[in-house]
Formats: C-alpha cells, sequence, structure tokens
C-alpha cells in the first residue's frame, strides 16, 4: 500500500482566515435573510408562512403598487445608463487612445475624479447647482440664451428620475471609459497598422476592427452596470431622501428596501417584508448574471493574439 | 492633405476631450470656489473666482469647530486602513493558496469566493445586523471592518490569484530546496513580488470602503462611530441654511480622497490595464 500523503495544513492555514470571514459575514447573513423572507412575525413570535411574504409583496395592494413602482423606476434608471453612460464611456476611450494623442494622461485622470467621490458630495453638488435658488443652471442657461429650458428638474415628477439618473451617469463614466480604454489598448499594434495599411482609418476602423475586439469588455461593462444599478440606494437617498420624492417618483429597489426594513416617519419597520424585498432583488441580479454568463458571455468570441 | 487631416482630427479630439473634462470637474470647482467667499458673494456670484473683496474663511472656521470632523475622519481612517490590512493579507493568503497547490476542492473554493463578485453583500443587511446585534458589535468599528473585509475579498483574491499563477515556479522551488517553509515562501518570497497587483487591489478596495454610506449608517450611527461619509451627510442636513459651513464641508469631504486617488492614480491605471491584455 502506497504511503498516505502527509495532511497539508498549511493550505488550511492559508485559506482559512478568508473563507471564515467571507462566510460569516457575507454567505450566510445572504442565506440568513433569504430564509427570513419564509417568516412573519404572528403575535410576537416568529412563525414560518412559506411564500406569503411574496404573495404579500406582489399581491396585495399596499405593496405591490410600490414594489412595481421601484422595479419600473430600477429599470429606467438602468436603461438611462446602457444608453448615455456606456456609449459615452466607449467614446471618450476610443478619443483616448487615438495614437499619439497628447495629454491624455490628464483627461483620463480628470474624467475619472467624479467616480471617487462619495454619492454624499454628488448628491448636494448636484443639488446646489439645479437649485432654482442659487441659481447657477439657470444663470448658464441664460448665458447662452435658453433659460427659458430650465426648471426644477429634481423636484418634478416627471423629470426627478431621468435627472438622477444622468447624474449617476456623470459621476460613473469614468469606469466604462478605463475598461473600454484598457480593451482598446491591449488590441496589439500590428492589427492597427494593417488596417492604417489597408487606408481603414477614423471611424471605420473603430466600427470594423476595435469595436469587434472589445465586445467582451462592453459585455462585462453591461453586467457590472446591471449589478450595481439594481442595488443602487445612496444617490437617491441623499438627494430625495429616504422617501424618494416627490411623490416617489424616483423610489428604486434600495430604497424601498431601506424604508420597509427600517420604517420612516408613521410606519414601523419590518424585517420580513425588508427580507422579501432583499430576496427578490437577490433574484433579480441572479437572473441578470445568469443571462449574462450563459447568454453573452459564451457566445462572444474571444481573439487569443 | 493627410498630415492636415490628422491635425484637424487630433484638434477635434482634444476639443471633445477638453469639453468633458470641464463638464467632469466643474461642481467640484464650483464648491471649492464658492467655500471660500463671503455668504453675500456665494449668492451674488456663483462663478465669481476668490479674491480678496469676497474672500471669507467663515465656512471652515464653523465646520473645524463645531463637526466633530476630526474625529469622523479618524473614524473612516482607522475602518479603510484596517479593513483594506485584512482584505489584502487574507486575500494574498487564500490567492496563494488557490494559485499555488493542487487540491481536492481547488476550484470549487476559487468559484465560491468569486460568488461575492456578483452578489452584493448589502442584501445581506438583514441578517448581517442580526448578527451584530447578537454579538454586541452594533455601533462599533468591528462591524464595519468585519463587513468591508468580506465585501473586499471576493475580487481580492480573484486580482491577486491571477497575479501569483505569473511567479515563476524556479524561485518557489529554489526556496524550498533551500528547506524555506510554506509560509517564509509566501511571505519573504511571494508577497513582495505582486506588490504592484496589491497597489491596484488596494485603490478598488479603498474608494467603496471610504465613500460608503450604508454600513455606517445601519451598522454605526453613533457619535462616536460615525465616518466621515455619513457624518458629513448629517451635517449637510443640520446646517443647510448656513452655506458657508456646508461649502466648506464638502471641499472637506472631497479632499483626502482626491489626494489618495492622484496618488494611486497611476497605479489603478497600470492595474486596468495589465487586467485586461489577460
Amino acid at each position: 500500500m502506497a504511503l498516505r500523503k502527509p495532511v497539508r495544513w498549511h493550505i488550511a492555514v492559508f485559506l482559512a482566515p478568508a473563507v471564515l470571514v467571507y462566510t460569516a459575514i457575507m454567505i450566510v447573513p445572504l442565506f440568513g435573510t433569504l430564509n427570513l423572507a419564509l417568516f412573519n412575525r404572528v403575535d410576537g413570535a416568529r412563525q414560518f408562512v412559506g411564500l406569503a411574504n411574496f404573495a404579500t409583496l406582489f399581491g396585495d395592494e399596499r405593496w405591490s403598487g410600490a414594489f412595481w413602482n421601484a422595479l419600473g423606476n430600477n429599470a429606467w434608471f438602468f436603461l438611462v445608463h446602457m444608453l448615455v453612460q456606456n456609449p459615452v464611456g466607449v467614446a471618450l476611450a476610443a478619443l483616448l487612445s487615438s495614437p499619439r494623442l497628447r495629454m491624455a494622461a490628464f483627461y483620463r485622470t480628470a474624467i475619472f475624479i467624479p467616480t471617487i467621490l462619495s454619492f454624499v458630495i454628488v448628491g448636494f453638488v448636484w443639488k446646489l447647482i439645479l437649485s432654482p435658488i442659487w441659481g447657477i443652471a439657470p444663470g448658464m442657461l441664460d448665458m447662452i440664451g435658453l433659460k427659458s429650458l430650465f426648471a426644477p428638474w429634481l423636484g418634478r415628477e416627471e423629470t426627478a428620475l431621468t435627472t438622477l439618473a444622468l447624474i449617476s451617469v456623470w459621476q460613473f463614466v469614468g469606469i466604462p471609459m478605463m475598461l473600454i480604454y484598457a480593451a482598446l489598448l491591449s488590441i496589439p499594434d500590428e492589427v492597427m497598422e494593417a488596417a492604417e495599411m489597408d487606408g481603414i482609418t477614423g471611424w471605420s476602423r473603430f466600427r470594423r476592427i476595435q469595436l469587434p475586439l472589445i465586445l467582451p469588455s462592453i459585455g462585462i461593462i453591461s453586467i457590472l452596470t446591471f449589478v450595481g444599478n439594481f442595488n443602487a440606494f445612496d444617490l437617491i437617498y441623499v438627494s430625495q431622501g429616504a422617501l424618494a420624492g416627490p411623490n416617489f417618483a424616483t423610489d428604486i429597489l434600495g430604497t424601498f428596501l431601506y424604508r420597509t426594513f427600517f420604517g420612516f416617519q408613521l410606519q414601523l419597520g419590518d424585517p420580513h417584508m425588508g427580507a422579501t424585498i432583499a430576496t427578490a432583488m437577490f433574484a433579480i441580479i441572479l437572473v441578470g448574471v445568469c443571462v449574462y454568463l450563459f447568454g453573452i458571455q459564451t457566445r462572444l468570441r474571444r481573439y487569443q493574439f | 492633405m493627410a498630415a492636415r487631416t490628422t491635425l484637424s482630427r487630433s484638434i477635434a479630439a482634444h476639443a471633445v476631450l477638453l469639453t468633458y473634462t470641464v463638464i467632469a470637474l466643474f461642481p467640484v470647482f464650483v464648491i471649492v470656489i464658492n467655500s471660500f467667499k463671503s455668504r453675500r458673494a456665494i449668492f451674488a456670484d456663483p462663478l465669481a473666482l476668490p479674491s480678496p473683496s469676497n474672500f471669507d474663511a467663515i465656512g471652515y472656521a464653523t465646520v473645524l469647530k463645531q463637526g466633530d470632523f476630526i474625529l469622523y475622519f479618524q473614524n473612516s481612517m482607522i475602518v479603510t486602513v484596517a479593513s483594506l490590512f485584512f482584505v489584502l493579507l487574507f486575500g494574498a493568503m487564500a490567492a496563494f493558496a488557490l494559485s499555488e497547490y493542487r487540491f481536492r476542492g481547488n476550484l470549487v473554493m476559487g468559484l465560491y469566493l468569486a460568488l461575492g463578485i456578483m452578489i452584493p453583500i448589502r442584501l445581506g443587511t438583514v441578517a448581517i445586523l442580526e448578527i451584530m446585534v447578537a454579538g454586541g458589535l452594533v455601533n462599533t468599528l468591528t462591524a464595519l471592518i468585519l463587513v468591508y473585509t468580506a465585501q473586499g475579498l471576493p475580487l481580492a483574491v480573484f486580482i491577486l490569484s491571477e497575479f501569483m499563477r505569473s511567479v515563476s515556479d524556479d524561485l518557489k522551488n529554489a526556496g524550498r530546496i533551500d528547506g524555506l517553509s510554506e509560509y517564509r515562501i509566501f511571505f519573504s518570497l511571494v508577497l513582495p513580488l505582486v506588490r504592484p497587483a496589491m497597489a491596484t487591489v488596494a485603490v478598488f478596495t479603498m474608494i467603496p470602503i471610504w465613500n460608503d454610506l450604508w454600513f455606517p449608517l445601519i451598522l454605526a450611527p453613533a457619535e462616536a462611530t460615525k465616518t466621515i461619509t455619513l457624518g458629513s451627510q448629517v451635517f449637510i442636513g443640520q446646517f443647510v441654511t448656513n452655506w458657508n459651513a456646508v461649502l466648506a464641508a464638502l471641499s472637506l469631504a472631497i479632499l483626502p480622497v482626491l489626494v489618495l486617488y492622484l496618488i494611486f492614480s497611476r497605479q489603478l491605471i497600470r492595474g486596468i490595464t495589465a487586467g485586461a491584455v489577460k
């Protein structure tokens, strides 16, 4: 019989701290939350109710209206990012990576700066700028003769959510820009030179050579945007408060979860319904990630240089 | 002819990039210039630069006197540095185990740890709060450090194990022949070699921790444990009519993260670029 290999304790020692902290603070609470959604408090005692909380969330008028409103707003929030943030990010990256461009490092650093600022700063800064009282935005529109366009955008139900989404786009455009920039830099010079030899330059070079090569990165950016947006909370909370005004026009799943869990004004917090909403968010994010992993990422063609 | 189109194209690229740079920096600029102006000047001409005629630092005086900013700043520092230390140490150790040794369950363990990159830790908040209440950790900085360590580990393990695979085996085997223990090989041979990757992970981990509002709001809202992000949010709420103070508080809150970013920006870009080549 062959000798048994000695137990390699060092592997366990190396892995243990990370696995323990990660499991205890992240994985266990995640399943704890999912589990909590199956219970409710009846006469002061915790009681198993199965999927009844979900039936309440989707079916009970008091809950479902708010839930679908938040989900719809979240979807719009995500759509604005996909339609504005990512194309602008790709365009900026394409310009930055153009050969022999001077001051690229300066532009890159400056455009990324909003991303490092906290939501507290970003939310308040834009509230000030768009405020009709302080009047920087109306003053500037006046300078170019468009003052009539100004409205208290953050205070109106029709425009508040889109305005906040655009503020968030302003803050995070640096992330797609950086990732696409890195992807563009990793295209070998020979490929670009060969294209130039064939007379493919400018826009057609981007569309026919670079774009197909950066598609995997665009896929990653899309899924990052998706996860980030469906997990968003801070910007709405700091600029519109927990009530996500005006009249819940900017309520998204994150603020809905916060209000339900902790309560606000006259409503008491409800950990079980909070957990139910968190579970719904978990499911949405999981579905998004799976669609991306199995539907999109595996079909993208990867080029090996 | 060809030279001219190249030139005009480059001018156009600069024009677009410069315009966007102005859009990106304008709000920060407005806050900082107005924080040094008198109340009257802030309202009369918000876009004017501070000058001797309208200069006033009363906002900074108010903030430093009333805001407990020093304490908040200190709390943020402790939480960020401690979390960063544990993320880097534990993350590097786990990454080393996963990239260096073949053992049963290696792949599964790697996938298990990577799960956290996609699933936000926030969704577990309800149960995290219960754990912290049970452990008596509510309103302590320890609670925040634990949460941020768990939050940072998945990405750290993922990035660092990519880098550790590229460390040459000859070096490690030479160490083994010289009789170094596996721990010595990790700490004195491998860790120094992956230092650039550690710096990249540090930047990616640090920014969200420093800026986080959710967990301080829920786990540590007490006066003694407020972080600077939570502190400035509360401060803005209380002093919303004192514009000098609010603008000064915002400028002070921007400063530390801006300095850190400018120091590390080269490293950040190198890290992203290196990751993309893979």
